[in-house]
This record gives C-alpha cells, sequence and structure tokens, in this order.
C-alpha cells in the first residue's frame, strides 16, 4: 500500500504516522471486542470453570492428616516402616496428644475416615481411642504405647503406622491410583486385590458400550441423512422436523417411554406377546441391563450424529455420482469410491459429537441400565452423594474429563468449534 | 435419488424401495416412542399399556384423569411454578451476557479468540455429572448451594453455549458494511447497535433463548446437587417418580412437556428460515 | 373427632411449653424425610398438629434423607446449614455424631418425659444408639411375594431357591442385610454371622452365594421400588421396608403376602445438624419435644406399619386411621412376626461398610 516513492511515513489526516494510528485503531478493537466477552468470560469462569477445578482439586489434597495429627506426622518422620519395628514411645506419645486434642473437636473420625479408604479398619481404631484418650492426662499417664495397644491392638499393627506414614503428605496420588484400582503399597503402586477392582472396569464399560452406541447412531443416522439431503427441500424440510423433536424433547420424557416401553409387562412384549413372536412366559428382558441403556440412548443421541452429517451431505454435488457411473461405475462402486469419502467428515463429526456426549451420561443408565447398563458418571455420582469419597468422585471426575477433553480438542482440529450447527 | 429413472433394474428398483423402508423405520423409531406416550397419557386405568378398551377405541377407556392429577396435585403444581420461575431468569441472563460477548466474538481480531471459545463452550462439552459436583461443592462453600440464585446461575452456565452458538452463526453472514453506514451517517454506536445490527441477529437471538430456555427448563442433573427442596422442578419432580415408582401422571405430564417442545421447535424453525430470508440467503 | 383430639391435645402442649423461647424462635423449618408414605405419616402425625399449635411457623420438606450424610458434610464444610431437622437411620445418627456433624441431645433434658412420669432416656431405653438421635420408629426390612405367582415361602432362604420360586427377585443395591442373608442361608448361624464376614472368606462365601441368584436379581435403591415392581409382576418376591409392604397390601389391596422371617431390625429418627442459629435452634428443639413425645409417636402408627421407639406409646397403638384394622399385629415388634429376627449390628457396620460396599460394588458391575 505505502507508497515508495515517498520518503518520510505515510501520514493520517491528524498528521500521525499511518502505521501508527492504525496499530492503534486495531488496539481499540481489539479491547472493544474484549471489552464485549469480557463479561461472560468473567461469569463462566466464576460459576463454572472454578467449581470444576475447585472439584477436581480434591482428588489431590489431603491436608487431612498432617492438620489433625501434626505432632504424630513429624515424630513418624525419622522412623522407617521396613525396619519391621513398631514406632518409639515418642511416636504413640504424639500420637496420644493429637487424638485428644481432635477428640475434643471430634476432628478424630475424619481423619480416621480418611485413612480407612486406604487400610479398612482403621476407623474403628480411632473411633474407640478417641473416647478414651480424652480423658488421660499427658504429663503423667505414660507411657502410651502399651496404653494404646491395650484399647485396641490395632495400635500394635505396623501396617496402621505405615498408612499413617505414607498418607501425611499435602498432597496423594491415593485417590488417582484406586481410580485406576491401584493402591500405595510397602513398595509404591500395586494393583488392588482381584475382589476390589472396579474401576477399570466401568471405565471400559463406559468407552465400549459409547462406542456402540456411536457405532449403531452411525448405521441407523447415515440412510436418514442421505434421504433428508437428497430429497426435494420441501420433503426434506418435513421429515427434518421429525428428527429436530426428539432433540427438543425432555431427555426426562424420552427415557420414561423408554422405561414404558421395554418393560417386560411393557408395550414392545405386549405387543410381541399378542403377534405371538413371544411366549407369555419367556418376555424378554429389555430393561435394567445394557441393551436397555444401548437403545434408550442410541435413540436419544441419533439427532446429533444426524444433523451433521446432512449438513455435510447437502455441499455433496450430485454430479459427482452421475459422473462415476456414466463412467461405468455400479451403484456400489459409485457409491463407495465418490460419494462415501466425501462424508467422512460429517461421520467424523457426527461420531465425536455421540461420544463425547454418551461417555459423560448419567441419568439414561441410571433409569434403564440396572446394574450392568451404568456408566462411570454413576460411580462418580455415588461417591459424591451417596458414599462422601469425595476425593475418589473428583478423581474418576478428572479421569473422564481428560477423555472428554482429548476428544473435544480432536473435534476442533476435524471440524472446528465454530462449525456446530443446531438444527 | 428422489425418482427412479426409466431405465433402473429390477435390482436397483428393490433397492430404492428397500432403502426407503429403511429410512422409514428408522424415522419411526426416531419418533414412535414419543408419540406412543400421548395416547397412554389419556389411559382411563392406571396402567403403562393399552388396555382392550383402549384398543377398540371405546371412550370409557379415555379420560384426563391424569392431566386432573397433575394439576391438582401440590408437588407437581409447585414444580410446574419452580420450573417458570427458574428458566426464564436462566434464559435472560445467558442471552443478555451470551449475545454481548458473541457480537465481541465477531469481531475481525480477537486476541485468543480459540481459547476463549473453548472456555465459553465448556459447559456443553463437559459431562454434566462433573459441572453438577463441583458447582455443588463450591456454591456449598459461597452460600449458594440450595438457593434460587444458585440454580439461575448454574443453568445460565448451561445454556450459554448455545445462545454463543446460534448467535455467531447468525453474525457469519452480517455485512458489516452496514455498521459503518450507519455510523457514517452519525449513528452513535448504541444506536447503530439497537436499530440496525439488533433487528439482523434478533433471529439468532430468539432462537439461542430458546434454547437456553429448553436447557434450564430440561435440565435434571445439576439442579438435583444444586437445589433443593424449595427449587425442584419439574424435571426434578420426573426423576423421583421415575426412580420410585411410576405414577401415570408423569406421561401427562411428559405428553405437556412434548406439546411445549413442539411449539419451540415450530418457532425456532421460523426464525432460522426468516433469518435466512433477511440475510438474502436462500431459504434451504 | 380424632383430629379435633389431637389439636386439643397440642393445644395444651403448646400452652405448657415454656413462653420464654417464644420471641426468639425462627418460624421457618425445614424438616428433611424420606419421602412417600413415612413422610406422609409424619406430615399428618406432628406436623399438622403442630402447626395447628403454632400458626405461624411454615414447614418445608427435602426429601433427602438417602443423601443425608454427605449433603450434610458439605453444608458443614461450607458453614451454611440450610437444614433445621434430619430424619436419618440410625447408622447415619452415629457417624454424623461422631464427626461432630450432629447436635448432641440430652434425651431428659430436651425431650417429654412419658405420661407417667418415667424420663425419656429410660422411655426410649437401648434405642438410644447415639448421643445425637432420637429415635421415632421400629422398622425392619423384609420380603413380600406374590401370593398368585409362587407358593407361600416359609423361610428367607427362599431368595436363593430360584427352582421352588422361580422368576426375579429385587433385593437393595448395597451389601448391608444381603450379605447377612446369604451367609444364613448357606448355613451359618446366626450368631456367627458376623464372625465370618469379618473375614475374606466369609465375604468371598457371602458373594457367591450371591452369585447363584445374581441374574435373577433387580437391585433397588429407593424404597417404592419393591412394591412397584411387584405390583407390575416384574418380580416375584422382593425385600424393603415393611412399611411400605403394609401400604402395598392393606391400602391398595395387591396380592401380595409378608415374610417375615429373618426380617432386619432397623432404628429410624431425627437427628439435629450442628450449628443452627440460636433462633432456628430454639424452633427445632420445639418442635423436637412435640413430636416425640408418648402420644404422638403413638399417633404416627396410625398411619404407617411401624413401631412407635417409646415403651410407653405401644399400648396407645390403635387402628389405621382410613382402614380401621388392627395395627399391632403388622408391627414387626409383634411377637408374632418377630420369632426369627435378624439384629443389625452398627458397630461392626461402621466399621466395614467402606471396605464391603468397594467389594459389593465391584461384584456388581462383574
Amino acid at each position: 500500500m505505502t507508497d515508495i516513492s515517498h520518503s518520510g511515513p505515510v501520514l493520517a489526516a491528524d498528521g500521525t504516522p499511518l502505521k501508527r494510528s492504525l496499530a492503534r485503531a486495531l488496539r481499540m478493537q481489539k479491547l472493544r471486542a474484549l471489552m464485549l466477552i469480557a463479561p461472560l468470560l468473567l461469569f463462566i469462569l466464576v460459576t463454572f470453570i472454578l467449581p470444576v477445578a475447585d472439584m477436581l482439586f480434591r482428588s489431590v489434597e489431603n491436608r487431612i492428616v498432617q492438620d489433625t495429627l501434626p505432632q504424630t506426622v513429624e515424630a513418624l518422620a525419622d522412623w522407617d516402616p521396613a525396619s519391621g519395628q513398631l514406632p518409639d514411645e515418642a511416636v504413640f506419645a504424639a500420637m496420644a496428644a493429637d487424638l485428644q486434642v481432635a477428640a475434643e473437636q471430634k476432628t478424630h473420625t475424619k481423619v480416621a475416615k480418611r485413612l480407612n479408604y486406604e487400610n479398612p479398619g482403621l476407623s474403628s481404631v480411632f473411633r474407640k481411642s478417641g473416647r478414651k484418650v480424652k480423658k488421660w492426662d499427658l504429663a503423667t499417664d505414660g507411657p502410651f504405647r502399651e496404653k494404646l495397644i491395650e484399647i485396641d491392638d490395632g495400635w500394635g499393627d505396623i501396617e496402621l503406622w505405615r498408612t499413617i506414614k505414607t498418607y501425611s503428605g499435602t498432597f496423594t496420588s491415593g485417590y488417582f491410583l484406586n481410580a485406576v484400582d491401584m493402591q500405595l503399597g510397602a513398595e509404591g503402586p500395586e494393583i488392588r486385590p482381584e475382589n476390589e477392582r472396579i474401576y477399570n472396569t466401568m471405565l471400559v464399560r463406559t468407552m465400549r458400550m459409547s462406542l456402540i452406541i456411536t457405532f449403531s447412531c452411525i448405521l441407523l443416522g447415515y440412510p436418514v441423512a442421505w434421504i433428508l439431503a437428497n430429497l426435494p427441500a420441501r420433503k426434506a424440510n418435513l421429515l427434518l422436523i421429525l428428527v429436530l423433536l426428539p432433540f427438543w424433547t425432555s431427555l426426562l420424557v424420552r427415557t420414561s417411554a423408554w422405561k414404558i416401553l421395554l418393560q417386560q409387562q411393557g408395550v414392545i412384549n405386549d405387543t410381541l406377546v399378542w403377534i405371538g413372536l413371544v411366549d407369555d412366559a419367556n418376555r424378554l428382558v429389555l430393561i435394567n441391563n445394557e441393551l436397555g441403556t444401548i437403545i434408550a440412548m442410541t435413540h436419544i443421541l441419533l439427532p446429533f450424529m444426524i444433523l451433521p452429517m446432512y449438513s455435510v451431505m447437502q455441499t455433496i454435488n450430485p454430479s459427482y455420482l452421475r459422473a462415476a457411473k456414466s463412467l461405468g461405475a455400479t451403484d456400489w462402486t459409485a457409491f463407495w469410491r465418490v460419494y462415501f469419502p466425501q462424508t467422512v467428515p460429517g461421520i467424523g463429526a457426527g461420531s465425536i459429537l455421540v461420544f463425547i456426549l454418551a461417555v459423560g451420561y448419567y441419568i439414561t443408565p441410571a433409569l434403564v441400565g440396572g446394574t450392568k447398563g451404568t456408566f462411570i458418571s454413576n460411580l462418580i455420582a455415588y461417591h459424591i452423594s451417596t458414599s462422601g469419597n469425595w476425593g475418589l468422585g473428583a478423581a474418576l471426575g478428572a479421569i473422564l474429563l481428560a477423555v472428554v477433553l482429548l476428544l473435544y480438542w480432536v473435534y476442533d482440529k476435524v471440524v472446528g468449534i465454530d462449525n456446530v450447527k443446531l438444527g | 435419488m428422489s425418482a427412479l429413472p426409466p431405465y433402473a433394474t429390477v435390482g436397483q428398483r428393490t433397492w430404492h424401495y428397500t432403502f426407503r423402508v429403511i429410512c422409514g423405520l428408522v424415522f419411526f423409531f426416531l419418533i414412535a416412542p414419543i408419540v406412543v406416550i400421548i395416547p397412554l397419557s389419556f389411559n382411563a386405568q392406571d396402567f403403562f399399556t393399552f388396555t382392550p378398551e383402549m384398543l377398540r377405541l371405546d371412550p370409557e377407556g379415555y379420560s384426563l384423569k391424569h392431566y386432573r392429577d397433575f394439576f391438582n396435585n401440590d408437588s407437581w403444581q409447585s414444580a410446574m411454578w419452580n420450573s417458570l420461575k427458574i428458566a426464564p431468569m436462566a434464559t435472560i441472563v445467558s442471552v443478555t451476557f451470551g449475545t454481548l460477548a458473541a457480537i465481541g466474538l465477531s469481531q475481525p481480531h480477537v486476541p485468543f479468540r480459540r481459547a476463549i471459545m473453548a472456555i465459553l463452550i465448556s459447559p456443553m462439552i463437559v459431562p454434566l455429572i462433573i459441572s453438577a459436583a463441583g458447582m455443588y461443592f463450591f456454591y456449598s462453600r459461597i452460600g449458594l448451594q440450595g438457593t434460587y440464585i444458585g440454580v439461575v446461575l448454574a443453568h445460565a452456565a448451561l445454556g450459554i453455549p448455545f445462545v454463543i452458538i446460534t448467535v455467531t452463526a447468525t453474525l457469519v453472514g452480517f455485512d458489516r458494511s452496514l455498521t459503518r453506514a450507519a455510523a457514517n451517517m452519525g449513528a452513535d454506536p448504541v444506536t447503530t447497535f439497537f436499530r440496525v445490527q439488533m433487528p439482523l441477529i434478533l433471529p439468532g437471538v430468539i432462537s439461542g433463548g430458546l434454547f437456553a430456555f429448553i436447557t434450564s427448563f430440561d435440565e435434571v442433573v445439576v439442579v438435583l446437587f444444586v437445589g433443593s427442596a424449595g427449587q425442584k422442578t419439574l424435571p426434578w419432580q420426573m426423576f423421583i417418580g421415575l426412580r420410585e415408582q411410576i405414577s401415570p401422571t408423569i406421561l401427562a405430564v411428559a405428553t405437556i412437556l412434548v406439546a411445549i417442545s413442539i411449539m419451540l421447535l415450530a418457532t425456532v424453525e421460523m426464525l432460522r428460515r426468516r433469518s435466512e430470508r433477511l440475510r438474502g440467503m436462500s431459504p434451504s | 373427632m380424632k383430629l379435633s383430639k389431637l389439636s386439643a391435645l397440642a393445644m395444651t402442649t403448646a400452652l405448657c411449653a415454656p413462653s420464654a423461647f417464644a420471641e426468639e424462635m425462627a418460624n421457618e423449618l425445614t424438616l428433611v424425610s424420606w419421602g412417600g408414605a413415612y413422610q406422609a405419616s409424619q406430615q399428618k402425625a406432628y406436623v399438622e398438629p403442630y402447626l395447628a399449635a403454632n400458626p405461624d411457623v411454615k414447614v418445608i420438606w427435602d426429601e433427602s434423607s438417602a443423601e443425608a450424610v454427605a449433603k450434610i458434610r458439605a453444608m458443614n464444610e461450607a458453614g451454611n446449614v440450610t437444614w433445621d431437622l434430619v430424619d436419618a437411620v440410625a447408622s447415619d445418627s452415629m457417624r454424623l455424631c461422631d464427626e461432630g456433624l450432629a447436635e448432641e441431645i440430652n434425651h431428659d433434658e430436651d425431650l417429654a418425659a412419658a405420661p407417667d412420669g418415667t424420663p425419656a432416656s429410660e422411655d426410649f431405653g437401648d434405642l438410644i444408639v447415639s448421643d445425637c438421635f432420637v429415635p421415632q420408629i421400629v422398622y425392619s426390612t423384609t420380603f413380600g411375594y406374590r401370593t398368585d405367582l409362587i407358593d407361600t415361602p416359609d423361610t428367607v432362604c427362599a431368595i436363593f431357591d430360584t427352582e421352588k420360586y422361580p422368576g426375579k427377585r429385587s433385593l437393595q443395591k448395597r451389601p448391608i442385610d444381603n450379605m447377612e442373608w446369604a451367609l444364613y442361608c448357606d448355613g451359618v448361624a446366626k450368631d456367627d454371622i458376623y464372625d465370618v464376614l469379618s473375614t475374606d472368606e466369609g465375604v468371598e462365601q457371602a458373594l457367591a452365594k450371591l452369585d447363584t441368584i445374581k441374574d435373577q436379581v433387580v437391585w433397588w435403591t429407593a424404597g417404592a421400588e419393591t412394591p412397584q415392581l411387584l405390583a407390575d409382576g416384574e418380580v416375584v418376591m422382593g425385600s424393603t421396608f415393611n412399611g411400605r409392604l403394609f401400604s402395598a397390601i392393606a391400602e391398595q389391596g395387591q396380592p401380595i403376602g409378608m415374610l417375615w422371617d429373618m426380617q432386619s431390625f432397623d432404628l429410624d429418627g431425627w437427628v439435629v445438624p450442628a450449628g443452627l442459629p440460636a433462633d432456628r435452634k430454639a424452633r427445632v428443639m420445639d418442635f423436637l419435644k412435640f413430636a416425640t413425645d408418648t402420644q404422638r409417636l403413638a399417633d404416627q402408627a396410625a398411619y404407617i406399619s411401624y413401631g412407635p421407639a417409646r415403651a410407653s406409646s405401644a399400648p396407645l397403638v390403635g387402628k389405621h386411621a382410613e382402614l380401621g384394622i388392627d395395627m399391632a399385629p403388622h408391627m414387626p415388634t409383634d411377637p408374632a412376626n418377630s420369632a426369627n429376627v435378624h439384629v443389625y449390628d452398627y458397630e461392626w457396620w461402621a466399621d466395614n461398610r467402606d471396605d464391603l460396599n468397594a467389594k459389593f460394588q465391584a461384584w456388581l458391575a462383574k
């Protein structure tokens, strides 16, 4: 743009160099854009991002042991669990002192609950001792080693002290290890005994079922997207309503509909018995298992597959197919070699979207999944609201979130988040 | 595809019709579960299947008793009012913030656009159970758990991605020379916004708002955690009913919700077409 | 007639209550309970008479007792307790008390004495399992079966006998009770159950027994599920709380029978969350005193078949409020029903709950 014959810088109307003036205008523009975005960004940060981050932090946070048993933790620093010896009297005295303070504030049960996750049985040792230690006189009542062991012989178990020492840090990997069915043993992380393994199974099941659901959606969605893209606009719009209506209908309405349809005394079984395909005594089990979850979730997520496929197929020029056929391709070859490759971006977009939504589902599996058809989300909810093991719930949540964010990143690379369309 | 050429072979003909049947079945799969609850909600009995009277189309087999129950039952009524108090407020919050931000995002030079977009869309991407648990702890800490404001804020956050997506989509086709022309003729930025830009992006804003509304109106996971008894919404009441005992009243509620969905869907479709016409695109 | 008698009683009680507190008491009361028929019985037996005597007070119900421990913990951590009085099972009240999340109750001072002057602590007796617990009812988890679909079972072990009693069963989705029943039906003597369950082999044994019927079980989480599943014919027998079965049988006339063998007794009562402001606490204590007196607990039994927790209430248990049938034979504590009961060990479960839950969940997922 600049005129090369000029020697000085080009000036704007007000006499400042054009370059600077342009830069200022650009800065102003950027600033104005940011000012418009700022309120929402702040809003989302406070109402959403911060809460999620705060929860995830619980998966590693472990101050409770230090805070409740400060003297014991310090005294245990010199003790080597590998020695095979119980800690010395100083440690027991420190524990008695800590317990006395904690029992007064009723915090000894909280730390006991925390340690009980790692070493079942610890909680009763703490609770029983707390009551009695409250009455001791710390200056005169020693030695405490024998006295504590007398209350509960759990204090004479090296494992108890090893657990306290292992989990005395400010941060812990315990919850994450638990979330992948491992634990911190004497020699570092080790796999949990077979009868306590569950989370890997659940994670794998969540992934496997989400994949099955995604594939069912592709299978059912592809022909529908094709017919929508190839019908005259007016007819297509009418049929599109049939796709959009489920999309707009309440999730709970659709889930209750499936519950009614799939029950053993439900509409589908009744119809099959009435036709005579199924014997009244052997009604099909369609609900409270994997099948129930797969059927209901395929139905719920199908529109999210059809819509991206449809918008890709709309842009494909039908003359390519005709050209292929006129060059001698059979119907199948023309479809498979010419049409299908062009629809792959649509399939990709739909699949990632459906998969992202599926892995995080909670309500539908909870209502129609029984025990075999539930997802990792259901376990997270269980730990948050029933068992009270929030750290483990948070660790499981962090793993699930990592999976979803990874997929989201792929989605953004493949499709671009700006290209999401809603109806 | 739409019409079969006269020279089609028998195989092609068979496939053509088979394909149509397959598509028909998929459409049936999509729509049947929603349709089937409508007649069942008029069942005169407390059953979830079609009674012989219903199949004979005997008027005796049908009644409005489940609807009467819905309108006379206190817990359903208070749930409905709670939903009607929460959803519009959440919608207003998300539409106000969302529209401003979408306009900001559509400016030609936005630093960190990708990162900002990712943050704003995140409520849609993060699994609901994680959002719900996070909000539960955090809102408890700041005293918002179990309050009306807490639920409104949580629902507003969940609705924002939809507003952002629909409004940015409308702004993609927006001709910037229009605002420049307005400014040229002496309009200040506020006048320009309300007189020139707003009317053109209004359809996008309204459909974004409807999405935000339905998000809040249908939401159950977050409200289960963030809300307390005083904010029990319609979906929450339905969830309790479904988990414990399916009373046929749920079907009446479901039918009413389907009717609302149809209305909202029709509005959004109308707006989309109007918007495309306004921006000079051919309606698809 | 009945109601007027009740409100007259309520009036006198209210008049006798020390009036010094009256001006400092909050007027809103958030009660947490279990929903369904049980909450309705509390509403009719205590809340309505109390409201009649205190017209300024407003009661809000929250049906969150199932999540009571986790929610109170979260509220306490935030320093923002929104609940006033929580209905909780005995084991939850112990957990809350242990963690300092519930207020300790002085049973003799805070609660009304029996009409004959027996102090509350004696009237409730052993049922005060924790310092923070005010018992209301004795209930049991027991089995119901479809009288028209299977033969009448006479022992709890019928749930494991799929040949004689074919069809699906429903069991609660938790290890408590199920593990004990499994061991009992696998030949373990009743007194040895918890000793056996304390070993890894014992846990394996119980799960192996449950394994034999695993594919026939529908797992429930809410008390109303089993009656519904029985009524729909989705299961032929299932465990649930005895009061829920009573309403399905007596009030709805479903073809369901009760199996009282090895019923598992448990207690349910009130817990006051720690850290309430003075005015709210004053209101709660006033309500608590009223709602747990001898007459109120006996009145509750007219709406639901749970045994009142006070010894002095038992003779006052009368007929069902609407059906007019005698309630005594439907109580879990009735001698005919409690010939063979399973006594659930709170202490043992408090220690082993997390551990067994993990194993049980792992087994379920397999």
